[in-house]
């Protein structure tokens, strides 16, 4: 065990610190769930991209620089220190891109990856369906084969930053006799093609942060696919375990907001409810704790293992902790806790109430917590299946 | 940068897990239940055999001459079985005390704790009880900022009989001297301060062999009793419970091994980093009796069956070396204060 950083992981803090000091925008920018804001995120990924910091663990002919896991987590601590804008294309960088290093061909990954840590082509994530939530083997949406075409009908919904979104990935039924996990395929879909309809739908703040997405015979070339005809659960797996665990919910996040509720609570104190003080404590723990977790895992990673079930920890304790510090923050903030931050007598309101929304959601999206408890139960803990 | 155990500490982990399971089972937790000290020397030399008791005494003593990272492991091992023996008071905090303190003390006490023929036990001002103290064979007090160090036989001990019938406690009374006096002022202060970090420590790592320990206990139990027709773990109701366990256990844990690395290696912030795990721990352990007891039913509530030999060990635990609420005292005095570094990038310091 040693819990210090190599002089060449601080050299590498130190050098994107001072990247980023100089380039994070001043100002926060629009929400990504408006036509402005998206805009102005993939400007500024171009930025990122431009300074070889899209994607520090993809290999540079990828738009990376070749980081390790390790120097990847002190990236994010930088990024989140320095309070630099939310990534636009996080269902293409965090997600598929992974995705894509584990199954796709080399001419996908030229073709795909480059673009994607440019953010030229920004990703929507596509798996549910009106009646495949939960029940993802439920998919009906079908891809069928014709000659060196797939053509798709069906309909996905919930799909994040579909409003705006270049492309969109996810499973479809190849096989149209098949059942469940079975006979399902992975493919990438470009939104611009002729039978598709994207209708935008208002998420709780009211912005359009997710889509449906309505597919009408759209053909779309067999190379689009990613992993074998039928296989597409395996590699949609893959996926989901990126999404629960380390790419997508850095513990930088949730350090920050600990930080800021701390503050906050500091300018309070005097006023603050009894035990609010020991709530703010254990969230920081918490977040400490989870950071740690992260380190741990990381280690073992760099030393050869794989991470399995144990994602669905991860994703349970992120997204309960990100809800109770938004909680906390509101209980502090007491009547104020209701005004949007733009309301005259808002002061340090700031952005806690979008946060808590946001928050809300953690437990539902990237597959609702009692799913994760059914498989923490089921394969980490071995109790019978009902 | 590399937060993970070596082969060789797991190695050591598994040899010992090995060795309690064998020997330490609820059956033999029971039996010692009904003997007068509640200790079996025998059990106790074995013990030091596989190195747990010596596992801090320098190697020139007849330890192992590790540190607190290798030694997280083992505690934990000895939660998950309950063991009574005095791995917290003796190996744990009188060890690295008494070698801190060096000179004749340490030449007298140190061989002979480190082989498993002495109990060493400590007073300390977080508790008004002293632990093992009946069946010492030297008694090391923290008194008004000094250490003392007495012989049982001049001290008078008042038994306390514990909800835990595994813990032996009393209240010792005793008159201070010169003579009695080992360490005072600024060293006294520091010995004290890491005595109390260590004890801390392994209560935490302790609780997290218990807090595993309930959850496969009911696991177990839920997958093996049947109502409805069914296994009841196969109820999703019983599924959430357990799996809510699993998730405190798994994330109290990290916790508890930077705690251990900082107290090897005396970082500055030692004291904050095993409060967060003595209170995660402790918070899981909580959980963890509540909900085992749950999953079991009415079984779990009898003096029958073995669920409450963990259950109580969660207790007790909880219960030294620092409540939570010392312990959270101690974090909000860093997180809230000025100095600390708080946010991304400010766990390892960076
Ligand atoms: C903000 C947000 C962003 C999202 N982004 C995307 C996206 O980009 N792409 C995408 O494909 N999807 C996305 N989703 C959809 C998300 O993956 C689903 O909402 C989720 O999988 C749950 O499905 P559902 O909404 O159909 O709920 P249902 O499956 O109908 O579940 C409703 C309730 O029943 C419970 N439940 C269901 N089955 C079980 C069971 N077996 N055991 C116990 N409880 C059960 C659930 O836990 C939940 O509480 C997003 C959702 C949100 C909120």
């Amino acid at each position: 065990m040693d819990l210090t950083y190599t002089p060449a992981q601080q050299a590498f803090r130190t050098e994107v610190r001072d990247w980023l000091g100089a380039h994070v925008p001043k100002e926060p920018l629009a929400s990504f769930d408006t036509k402005e804001g998206f805009e102005a995120h993939r400007e500024w990924e171009h930025v990122l991209n431009d300074g070889g910091y899209a994607m520090v663990p993809w290999p540079v002919e990828y738009g990376g620089r070749g980081a390790n896991l390790l120097e990847w987590l002190i990236f994010e601590e930088e990024y989140y220190r320095a309070g630099a804008p939310k990534r636009v294309n996080q269902n293409g960088i965090f997600l598929l891109g992974p995705t894509i290093m584990e199954y796709g061909t080399p001419d996908q990954k030229a073709r795909f990856l480059p673009k994607m840590a440019a953010s030229e082509e920004v990703w929507a994530q596509g798996w549910s369906e009106p009646n495949a939530g939960s029940d993802m083997a439920n998919i009906q949406a079908t891809a069928i084969r014709d000659g060196d075409h797939y053509v798709i009908n069906g309909q996905k919904t919930w799909a994040s930053r579909g409003a705006y979104a270049d492309w969109l990935f996810g499973m479809f039924r190849t096989d149209p006799e098949s059942e469940r996990h079975r006979g399902l395929t992975f493919v990438l879909v470009p939104l611009d093609l002729p039978g598709v309809t994207v209708r935008p739908i208002a998420q709780l703040d009211g912005l359009p942060g997710f889509a449906e997405v309505f597919l009408d015979d759209v053909r779309v070339p067999v190379e689009n696919r990613l992993g074998d005809e039928g296989k597409g659960w395996q590699v949609a797996m893959a996926t989901a375990g990126f999404e629960r665990g380390l790419m997508l919910r850095s513990p930088a996040r949730f350090q920050e907001t600990a930080r800021r509720l701390i503050d906050l609570y500091r300018d309070h104190a005097a006023e603050a409810a009894p035990g609010v003080r020991e709530a703010v404590v254990d969230c920081w723990s918490q977040a400490e704790a989870y950071t740690l977790e992260t380190y741990r895992t990381v280690s073992r990673l760099l030393a050869g293992a794989k991470i399995g079930s144990e994602a669905s920890l991860n994703k349970i304790f992120w997204s309960e902790l990100d809800l109770r510090m938004h909680e906390i923050a509101l209980q502090i903030l007491e009547e104020r806790g209701q005004l949007l931050p733009g309301a005259p007598a808002a002061g340090d309101v700031g952005s806690w109430l979008d946060g808590y929304l946001f928050a809300l959601s953690g437990p539902i999206y990237a597959g609702t917590n009692e799913i994760q408890r059914n498989i923490i139960a089921e394969r980490i803990l071995g109790m019978p299946r009902a | 940068m590399n937060f993970d155990f070596t082969e060789d500490q797991r190695l050591l982990q598994e040899t010992v897990r090995g060795f309690l399971e064998g020997e330490c089972t609820p059956e033999a937790i029971r039996a010692l239940w009904e003997t007068d000290t509640g200790r079996s020397s025998a059990l106790w030399k074995q013990l030091a055999e596989v190195g747990l008791a010596g596992l801090l005494v320098p190697e020139s003593q007849e330890g192992m001459g590790l540190g607190e990272t290798d030694f997280v492991l083992l505690c934990e091992e000895t939660g998950r079985v309950g063991l009574a023996e005095p791995v917290v008071s003796t190996a744990a905090v009188a060890a690295p005390l008494l070698r801190d303190l060096g000179g004749e003390l340490a030449e007298r006490w140190l061989k002979p704790l480190a082989v498993g023929e002495a109990i060493v036990a400590v007073g300390h001002p977080w508790s008004p009880f002293v632990d093992d103290a009946h069946v010492a064979d030297l008694l090391l007090l923290f008194r008004d900022g000094e250490l003392h160090a007495l012989q049982p036989s001049d001290a008078t001990l008042e038994a306390q009989p514990a909800n835990d019938p595994a813990r032996r406690i009393a209240k010792v009374s005793w008159q201070p001297s010169a003579e009695t006096r080992v360490a005072e002022g600024a060293r006294a202060a520091e010995l004290e301060a890491v005595s109390l970090d260590r004890g801390a420590l392994a209560c935490a790592a302790q609780l997290l062999g218990a807090c595993d320990r309930l959850i496969n206990e009911a696991v177990d139990y839920t997958s093996q009793r049947q109502q409805f027709g069914v296994p009841i773990g196969s109820f999703q109701a019983v599924k959430h419970m357990l799996a809510n366990v699993k998730v405190k256990l798994e994330y109290a844990r990290p916790l508890v091994y930077r705690a251990a690395a900082s107290v090897a290696e005396g970082h500055p912030q030692r004291g904050v980093h095993v409060s967060m795990a003595k209170v995660a721990a402790t918070e899981a352990a909580e959980v963890g009796t509540r909900q085992a007891l749950q999953a079991h039913g009415a079984i779990g509530y009898t003096w029958e069956q073995d669920l409450h030999i963990w259950m109580r060990r969660s207790w007790t635990l909880a219960q030294s070396f620092g409540l939570s609420r010392r312990h959270r005292e101690r974090m909000a005095e860093f997180a809230l204060g000025d100095a600390a570094p708080i946010g991304a990038g400010g766990t390892f310091g960076g």
